[in-house]
């Protein structure tokens, strides 16, 4: 038992090795920090549901090149993000950018939650204008 | 009565939406950013010979498909008869992107099942493939004589699709929709 509980320890504290890891590193922290953040919000267009910091198709794997490849020109995550949008349109981001048409995907649940809070509103109005006991009446 | 009204109005929208999103058929196939924009600039060595290169500015003129193959790609085998077909007709020009795949056997590829394409780029780190917005081989684009991209197919080619698809959109006269 005591065992099976240390080989279960084991794997879980290596879990994190699974990951990904086609030895991109960058000298400077801040850069390493970026790209594996910017890898974690691009979709993998092959593997719809997988980011491509998860996923190990060959087009994840290029993309993550190419993304290692800006920031060492020193483009800003904006200049990435535009280089995926142009050629696999907002879907290929999975933190879509608050411009243009992706605005409404943001603005949306706040407008519906003011909405709703709106609706509330009025119907509890109405219903405090009632008299007491009117509910039970009908 | 009045007050179901706004929420059968609401839920009749969602369902709308929903039949929408059901009926969009493959739920892989994304719209792609290029239609009615310039098709993108690229300069490779073609497969067979690594001295020559073939290019976005060598299809100009005329109506091209650029379709994107790999030997490791299954769908691209069951679309090759037709590819053929079309070349046989001369129905329209087809450039080939021979994506991610190795030289020899893409090749070996075209001796064993034929040959459809004027030239096949051989785009062999994926770079092109990025450019152009590839993400599952095979994809096919439609470019007309501007060198705008007009339509892109996911998945392989068949008489149905061509017909319905892209013959339609050539018979403008190089208009896009």
């Amino acid at each position: 038992m005591k065992r099976l509980v240390a080989v279960i320890a084991t794997l879980l504290l290596v879990s994190s090795a699974f990951a990904i890891d086609d030895g991109v590193r960058f000298d400077d922290p801040e850069m390493q920090a970026r790209y594996e953040k910017l890898i974690s919000e691009v979709r993998c267009l092959q593997c719809q549901n997988q980011s491509i910091k998860d996923s190990n198709v060959s087009l994840a794997a290029d993309l993550r090149r190419e993304i290692a490849r800006m920031i060492t020109e020193g483009q800003t995550d904006e200049d990435i993000a535009e280089f995926l949008v142009v050629r696999y349109g907002e879907f290929a981001l999975y933190s879509p950018r608050k411009t243009g048409k992706t605005l409404i995907l943001w603005l949306v649940p706040f407008l519906l939650v003011l909405f709703g809070g709106y609706a509330l509103m009025r119907v509890l109005k109405h219903r405090m204008s009632l008299p007491m006991d009117s509910d039970t009446e009908q | 009565m009045n007050r179901f009204v706004w929420p059968l109005i609401a839920v009749m929208a969602l369902l709308v939406f929903l039949v929408m999103g059901l009926r969009h058929g493959d739920p892989r196939a994304l719209p792609s950013p290029f239609i009615g924009k310039p098709a993108p600039q690229f300069e490779l060595p073609t497969l067979k010979n690594p001295e020559v290169t073939i290019g976005t500015n060598k299809m100009a003129g005329n109506f091209a498909l650029v379709n994107v193959w790999a030997t490791w790609c299954v769908m691209c085998r069951a679309e090759h008869p037709f590819l053929l077909e079309l070349a046989a007709n001369k129905a329209i020009p087809i450039y080939g992107i021979n994506w991610r795949d190795s030289r020899l056997e893409a090749i070996r590829w075209l001796e064993d099942l034929g040959d459809p394409y004027l030239a096949s780029a051989y785009d062999e780190d994926g770079r092109v493939g990025i450019d152009w917005g590839v993400y599952g081989a095979p994809e096919t684009f439609l470019v007309d004589p501007d060198g705008t991209v007009v339509y892109k197919h996911l998945g392989p080619l068949d008489p149905v699709v061509w017909q319905r698809e892209f013959v339609s959109r050539m018979s403008g006269g190089g208009q896009t929709e």
